[in-house]
């Protein structure tokens, strides 16, 4: 029987993959609770014991997008063919849409904050990674320490001076001060991976494109970013995923025009208190975009954190 | 092509003198070698001159212009680096057509110049792979590619070949010195590996410590070194010493006392007394079991085939010979040395330089 030290036996496969589904288990009940939730009806969902076979609905959906008055009394049921299917809904439970929710504008505010800051914050991460990196920059460890020691208390615990800041700035509830904080706390994160991803490229290559006549300039565009690219990624999701969930500075700036989705969804109220199902359903479509994004650069992602860790 | 000439070239990195005070010239068309141990400074000179460090002082001028301070663009020249540094994310043709791309070359003109460099290095069939697929000398030819594609005026390499197996080195330095040969562009070769040195290079500067121990042509350096440092580095087995602690040496004379013994070496041209070190090749170490000579012990004997290097004990010195393979030395056996005289030199045992003699001088007042 061939017997080799390092090949893991069928008996150490079977025990880890037991422990990893449990870890799924464990980690995907909940995602998939709210899931399910999202397509439950309003009773349904706060019925005690818990269900976890029901009638699937899209009641939950149809709220999250609409607001509702009761019908009137006094007015004339409308005919149910008529009716759209989303009418149809919520006629049934004795309600009139009034008009679209605000939900979609908060999508596309996290959207437009999470995305926008998170680039912004690639475009300034990797050339100041690079500086720091390549060049000779005075008191280069004082500063990398100073950048890093934005991170050592928690962002929140600046809370006020920033909201006067923003408010003397004119920059509460905008977009631009919503980018340029994320922007500015997802930085100092970005610019140490980066700067890691950036020490292990080897100087050479920059120095073959300079002697092949090309400008410092575009020798980091067409020879290091390339090469950084699985840096950039695993980065970016970090910070995306960062900007994307970020609850606590949004309730505090923003609450019309630049809010977000997270400060928005526990506020979604249905005609007779908490309506769970559009909560769940709003959360549901707001996993959604990171989720794309990740799977989009989970290739880089999972070398990307391994990287460096092992010299080839 | 070009001519090229340092003049008082000076680098420091903070308190490190990298290299001190080099001045040299390298003709039009040469194969110029910069040789020394690692840390000595040669390959800080060479990237000065490739405008990728800026000197502390000093010049360099190509074909008579001063590029001192200029960008390595502007400077002509291309690169070879001892980790090829071929772009990763492009394949073969893409790494050759990058540095025409920078000169806005037309996309016909970069074609024709692609075909004809991979056919001159014999890698048309690699053209489409990516270079992680390429073996350690086909990635060195890719790199040699990119580097003659330009038709630059001179060609700089950091030890090409020192990534590569030993059996695959020596068959690319002779394409290297083959391609040197056809396409006669100046070129300076960075090594530490003196063989190297000496069969590919029409002129050698070895360096130590940042300083510019000797310069020119390979069998002057290796029978004539300007210094103990140069002696020892260059020739394997190193150069042999034996010191005399205390020696009066007028010039015209042309003999040494070892101990007891006389030894005959070139006329010296210089007044000297002091501590000296008698230099020897191991090829002009005799052995013979005849009375005379200095006598010594046989205390190993290495075989090379046609040759054998045979080490012997005089005192405490260990000194070693080359001789035919025909004789058998024995271990513990008693043997007498006779030193070929043309070929001695001597040096200063305390700042290690030369002391001219007949046999030197020329050499040594030109480099």
């Amino acid at each position: 029987m061939s017997y080799s030290v390092t090949a893991p036996s069928s008996r150490t496969k079977l025990f880890s993959g037991f422990v990893v589904s449990l870890y799924a288990i464990v980690t995907l009940a909940p995602l998939l609770w709210i899931i399910a939730t999202g397509f439950k009806s309003g009773q349904d969902s706060i019925h005690y014991p818990p269900k976890v076979l029901f009638e699937p609905t899209l009641e939950g959906y149809v709220n999250l997008f609409t607001t509702r008055t009761r019908i009137p009394s006094d007015q004339a049921p409308k005919e149910p063919s008529s009716m759209t299917w989303y009418e149809e809904i919520v006629n049934e439970k004795g309600e009139l849409i009034a008009g679209p929710s605000k939900y979609g504008e908060r999508f596309l505010n996290s959207t437009v904050i999470g995305f926008g800051s998170t680039a912004l914050c690639m475009l300034l991460g990797t050339m100041a990674a690079y500086a720091f990196s390549r060049f000779k920059v005075p008191l280069k460890d004082d500063l990398l320490f100073f950048i890093l020691s934005t991170r050592m208390m928690p962002p929140i615990a600046v809370a006020i001076p920033i909201f006067l800041m923003f408010k003397n700035l004119g920059l509460n509830d905008t977009y631009l001060g919503m980018i340029m904080l994320y922007t500015a706390v997802n930085l100092s994160l970005s610019v140490w991976l980066l700067k890691g991803f950036m020490d292990e490229i080897p100087i050479e290559y920059e120095e073959a494109a300079l002697i092949d006549g090309y400008t410092r300039f575009e020798a980091f565009i067409k020879v290091v970013l390339p090469q950084a690219i699985t840096g950039i990624a695993s980065t970016a999701i970090f910070c995306l995923i960062f900007a994307w969930n970020e609850y606590a500075f949004a309730v505090l700036l923003t609450s019309g025009d630049a809010q977000t989705a997270p400060p928005f969804i526990p506020t979604i109220i249905g005609v007779s208190g908490k309506d769970w199902p559009a909560v769940a359903a709003g959360a549901t479509l707001f996993l959604v975009p990171v989720m794309v994004f990740t799977v989009l650069l989970r290739k880089h992602l999972l070398r990307g954190i391994t990287f460096g860790a092992v010299r080839k | 092509m070009a001519e090229i000439e340092i003049k008082n070239l000076r680098k420091e990195f903070g308190e490190f003198v990298a290299v001190q005070d080099s001045t040299f010239k390298v003709e039009d068309g040469e194969f110029f070698m910069l040789l020394g141990p690692s840390g000595c400074g040669k390959t800080t000179t060479l990237r000065m001159m490739a405008g990728l460090e800026l000197p502390t002082s000093g010049q360099i001028l190509i074909d008579g212009e001063d590029v001192s301070f200029k960008r390595a663009r502007d400077r002509d020249i291309a690169f070879v680096f001892q980790m090829y540094a071929l772009y990763p994310h492009l394949n073969v043709r893409q790494n050759l057509e990058y540095p025409l791309k920078s000169q806005r070359a037309s996309s016909s003109l970069i074609r024709e110049k692609v075909t004809e460099v991979a056919a001159i290095l014999k890698i048309e069939q690699l053209l489409h792979s990516p270079i992680s697929r390429l073996s350690g000398g086909d990635r060195q030819r890719v790199a040699l590619g990119r580097a003659i594609v330009r038709n630059p005026a001179a060609f700089f390499m950091d030890e090409p070949l020192g990534a590569l197996d030993a059996e695959f080195r020596e068959e690319m330095a002779e394409e290297l010195r083959a391609l040197h040969d056809r396409m006669r562009a100046t070129t300076i070769y960075v090594t530490h590996d003196q063989l190297e040195a000496m069969q590919m290079g029409d002129k050698i500067v070895v360096m130590n410590h940042g300083v510019i121990e000797q310069f020119g042509v390979p069998q002057d350096i290796y029978d004539w070194p300007a210094t103990k440092f140069v002696a020892d580095f260059i020739g394997s087995p190193a150069m042999n010493f034996l010191q005399i602690d205390y020696q009066e040496l007028g010039a015209g004379d042309a003999t040494v006392m070892f101990k007891e013994y006389p030894i005959q070496v070139p006329v010296s041209v210089q007044d000297f007394d002091g501590s000296i070190d008698v230099g020897v090749r191991p090829e002009h170490i005799g052995l013979s079991r005849e009375a005379g000579g200095i006598s010594a012990l046989v205390v190993a004997s290495e075989y090379l085939g046609t040759t054998q290097i045979v080490s012997v004990q005089v005192d405490q010195t260990i000194l070693k010979a080359r001789v035919s393979s025909s004789e058998e030395y024995a271990l513990g056996s008693a043997i007498n040395l006779y030193f070929d005289p043309r070929n001695i030199s001597l040096f200063n045992h305390h700042s290690g330089k030369a002391l001219l003699s007949e046999g030197n001088q020329e050499v040594l007042i030109n480099g």
